[in-house]
């Protein structure tokens, strides 16, 4: 079984990244059993933990789906809204 | 602004329940703005997935004329996957369908987009790429909403914002959506020449295919992968419970790249091109999640009220959304006669959804989600004992063959026959 990149496939969509207005930011130092939730669970893969054990956020290829704030709205996320109007993911096909 | 100049009835989100909300009510003559953050209808929604037609057939007769659908569903499949192999059950009518019973394979940019349009038809006045962040409340009665600096009023405000409705939430009529009332769902959108899909999945003319997999595609958890043909695409993903998410072995996006390489999938999508990965969550928890649906001077409908009923066989979401999107048309014109927009006044939207399918299915499948929840059976030993028993009925290896009872029973041992007794019970029960 191949190792799945999800970043290839968010390349692929259409985003209008709100630049320097994060709509999710994560807590630093992030309980490592919280996080673990949102590794598995975020579709788009944007919980990382790198090799050498820190962890990797960005909220570019954010889906908006909302899974990691029903997961840790209240432990490891310190902001969740939604991005801005016109800002975020556009679906062309959805 | 004045009493005069507010709206008759401002809906948040433009997907399917705000749509169809907005349409029927601009239709009546009344005055209705609906707030979309994206950039246009259908931009931030997605499905798996497929419309069940009834409830859109009911307010928009003969829409699927017009309407940018995909293909018609007549094939449906439903699989049991172990790592290397699936049990497979195939139906297929050429019976004519009546056109409720009809169901789509749709793709939401382009389907909201048409309904939209429709709704402008009729007179709505839509604000795209306006994010709504707040409630307007006075002395407890909702009045209007919030963006930016902007405040606009309006007699009921319909909140039709989705699964994570924020707004519901401030406001108290939901709580936060917890982990074990949803799913989340991946999915890729693969484009096939059209030849080439219709023959990979036996299809004539417009008919389409709808496929569930249960088993390994959700890793054992709560879920499932799915395939819906589309006219020259396919929708391929998988959906899996949230809740314990952080347990799992595998990572969603890592279950739906290894559902890709199951030996049943991987010939169908051979050369295919993938034009968009999207995710969305899925509320599952039922009746179980359905909030407060109206209080003073608001109303709460589809996703963001949590009305999806996934039985396994049937994923529904979409026709839920329309219904009560009708039926909160209908307490806003009767609130309308009355003036009393009150939480009293609009009381008519429970007892519609009540007397509807809406409720009256959720109710009958009021036990389904906690069984399926409390019972990892369901997408690990069954599915393995389904491929156990085909494995044993097809495999001729010379060693002399046992009586067909004592190899079922024991693959079934393997799980153990109390269980699939208590199970079995269950589950007919909760069905």
């Amino acid at each position: 079984m191949s190792t799945v990149n999800v970043d290839v496939k968010l390349g692929i969509d259409k985003f209008f990244v709100d630049e320097g207005n994060a709509h999710i930011i994560l807590k630093e130092n992030p309980d490592k059993k919280e996080l673990k939730k949102l590794i598995n669970g975020c579709p788009a893969n944007l919980y990382k933990l790198r090799d050498d054990g820190s962890v990797q956020f960005d909220y570019a290829g954010c889906l908006e789906c909302g899974t990691c704030r029903i997961l840790c709205g209240s432990t490891i996320l310190e902001k969740w809204e939604f991005p801005q109007g016109t800002m975020g993911i556009e679906y062309r096909y959805g | 602004m004045s009493e005069e100049d507010s709206f008759d009835a401002l809906i948040v989100g433009a997907g399917i329940a705000g749509c169809v909300a907005g349409y029927l009510l601009a239709k009546e003559g009344l005055q209705v703005l609906v707030i979309e953050r994206g950039n246009y209808a259908g931009t931030k929604n997605m499905t798996g997935g497929r419309l069940y037609t009834h409830s859109l057939e009911k307010v928009m007769p003969g829409f699927a004329d017009q309407a940018p659908v995909e293909r018609r569903v007549t094939h449906e499949k439903i699989s049991f996957l172990t790592d290397d192999s699936a049990m497979t059950v195939d139906f297929q009518t050429g019976r004519a369908s009546g056109p409720g019973e009809t169901s789509y394979t749709v793709l939401r940019a382009s389907f909201d987009k048409w309904l939209m349009e429709q709704a402008e038809a009729a007179g709505v006045q839509l604000v795209p790429g306006v994010r709504v962040d707040e409630l307007l409340v006075k002395d407890g009665k909702v009045t209007g909403v919030k963006a930016g600096d902007e405040e606009l009023e309006a007699k009921v405000v319909i909140l039709a914002d989705g699964v994570n409705s924020i707004l519901a939430e401030k406001l108290g009529l939901t709580k936060r959506v917890a982990p074990h009332n949803v799913a989340v769902g991946a999915k890729e959108l693969i484009e096939l020449p059209q030849d080439v899909l219709e023959a990979r999945f036996n299809l004539e003319g417009n008919e389409g295919l709808a496929w569930m997999f249960a088993g390994t595609p959700s890793a054992g958890r709560m879920g499932g992968g799915f395939i819906y043909t589309n006219k020259n695409t396919l929708s391929l993903g998988v959906v899996v419970g949230l809740e314990g998410i952080g347990d799992s072995p595998k990572s969603v996006p890592q279950m739906l790249e290894d559902f890709k390489e199951h030996p049943v999938v991987k010939p169908l999508i051979k050369d295919g091109k993938l034009i968009e990965y999207s995710g969305h969550v899925v509320p599952e928890g039922g009746l179980n999640m359905l909030p407060k649906l109206a209080a003073d001077g608001v109303m709460i409908v589809g996703d963001a009220a949590g009305l999806c009923l996934n039985v396994g066989y049937t994923v529904r979401g979409m026709d839920l959304a329309v219904a009560s999107a009708e039926a909160a048309a209908l307490t806003v014109l009767e609130a309308r006669k009355s003036g009393n927009y009150s939480e009293a006044g609009l009381a008519g939207y429970r007892r519609r959804l009540e007397e509807s399918f809406v409720l009256k299915d959720l109710s009958l499948y009021k036990r389904l989600p906690a069984f399926l929840e409390g019972n990892p059976r369901m997408f690990t030993a069954y599915p393995k004992l389904m491929v156990g028993v085909m494995e044993d009925l097809f495999t001729i290896d010379g060693t002399p063959s046992l009586p067909l009872m004592k190899k079922m029973r024991k693959r079934i041992g393997d799980i153990g026959f109390m269980n699939l007794i208590k199970d079995g019970l269950a589950g007919v029960r909760s069905l």
